[in-house]
């Protein structure tokens, strides 16, 4: 690929959506956006630069964010931060939210879907201790198609295989031919929304936690520290955020702090918390 | 160290699981039907066993119940592995007593995870 053509799709997919690709990524472009470019019955990355320079049509341009957004996810990613939502995030949140007894969940980047239904497989095992409770889990993510196949919740037998325990496989899904659906349930307790991190989540309303994990890895740190301060108003005082293993605020914003003892949750920093006139929103 | 026992006819199959075991830290026992594994296990029990279901001699499911009949039998965490990929293999296989269950084809993270789910990495 010529460097004014990786320079231009890179530059472009900042914009869009926040992803910085480095120099040893072009194996990423190609190997990502040939498909998309036959899919619109262009011959190569040449040409396929050439139609977004001429034409900047939305819907190339939505399959190419999509194309190098979208990433592979799994059920459980990591175990530990599901052990410890679990463990303690739930129950500090059962006693907090004592009277108005709802809890309001954001999966960030939610991929195939794999997150949040982690999530709601995992109160659903919480069973009676729920019951009367309010619990809104929503799940966003920038690429429609992932999206839709979030919604449809359907999955390969390497993904059911990936993260996800056996008696889990069995109790939440049903084989339909070489397919696993995710009981309708399940499906039920999660809610879809469009939405690009370098949006404003203020539309999305307030929540309890956050999930935003393995998202801001591709950003670059102004970027970062952008994401992060949207977030910081659209989470409840005594919210709680959780990012990716390899990702961190140290160095990046002043407006978390970690959780000791919990690697990965963060809580607003002293001083951070958003005034709470921002209403929570129904979605 | 942990040890796993691979069971499976396919000198193929072992050899790849025992590949991706060996780089999971396990020490790993081969055997090639369900009658040699049970030989092994009543000399010593391994932590974790790999198990293909069709095979000569014993299958898979008949040395899962046997196992679990055994003194010290129900130690060992069991992870079946097997082209057998309908819910009702699956679940014969966890009322059997199995832990865990591979639908084939598998690779590094599918072991890995199903290992870990079982508390055996």
């Amino acid at each position: 690929m010529k460097p004014e053509d990786f320079d231009f799709l890179s530059a472009l997919l900042k914009e869009r959506s926040g992803l910085v690709l480095s120099r040893d990524k072009g194996y990423l472009l190609e190997s990502r956006l040939l498909p998309v470019a036959r899919r619109h019955g262009i011959k190569g990355l040449d040409e396929l630069v050439s139609a977004v320079r001429a034409r900047r049509d939305a819907t190339l341009l939505r399959d190419i964010t999509e194309a190098m957004t979208t990433n592979e996810s799994l059920f459980f990613r990591d175990i530990k931060p599901f052990e410890i939502f679990k463990a303690k995030v739930l129950p500090d949140l059962m006693v907090a939210r004592q009277s108005s007894r709802t809890i309001r969940i954001w999966s960030a980047a939610s991929s195939g879907g794999q997150e949040p239904y982690s999530l709601a497989m995992l109160l659903k095992e919480e069973g009676a201790k729920l019951a009367n409770w309010r619990i809104e889990i929503v799940a966003t993510d920038i690429s429609v198609e992932m999206l839709e196949k979030a919604k449809a919740g359907s999955y390969s037998q390497f993904e059911v295989q990936r993260g996800l325990p056996i008696n889990l496989l069995l109790k939440y899904f049903k084989q339909a031919g070489d397919k696993w659906q995710i009981d309708a349930a399940l499906r039920g307790m999660v809610k879809y929304r469009e939405f690009n991190l370098l949006d404003d989540p203020a539309t999305l309303g307030r929540f309890d936690v956050i999930f935003c994990r393995n998202v801001l890895i591709y950003f670059d740190p102004p970027t970062k520290a952008k994401v992060l301060d949207r977030i910081s108003r659209v989470l409840m005082p005594d919210g709680v955020l959780y990012l990716g293993g390899a990702e961190t605020v140290i160095g990046v914003t002043e407006k978390f702090q970690p959780l000791p003892g919990h690697r990965g949750v963060y809580g607003l920093a002293n001083g951070a918390a958003h005034p709470l006139p921002l209403e929570r929103v129904a979605v | 160290m942990k040890t796993c026992l691979v069971v499976d006819d396919s000198r193929v199959i072992r050899m790849v699981a025992r590949k991706i075991l060996e780089e999971l830290n396990f020490t790993i026992q081969e055997a090639a039907d369900g009658k040699a594994a049970l030989e092994l296990c009543h000399k010593q029990m391994p932590d974790g066993i790999l198990l293909d279901w069709n095979m000569p001699v014993m299958n898979g499911l008949d040395f899962l119940v046997e196992l679990r009949r055994s003194p010290g039998g129900d130690r060992p965490k069991v992870v079946f592995c097997t082209t057998e990929n309908d819910l009702k293999h699956i679940q014969t296989a966890i009322t059997a007593g199995a832990d865990e269950y591979i639908m084939k084809p598998f690779d590094n993270d599918i072991i890995q995870s199903k290992f870990a789910q079982c508390g055996l990495l």
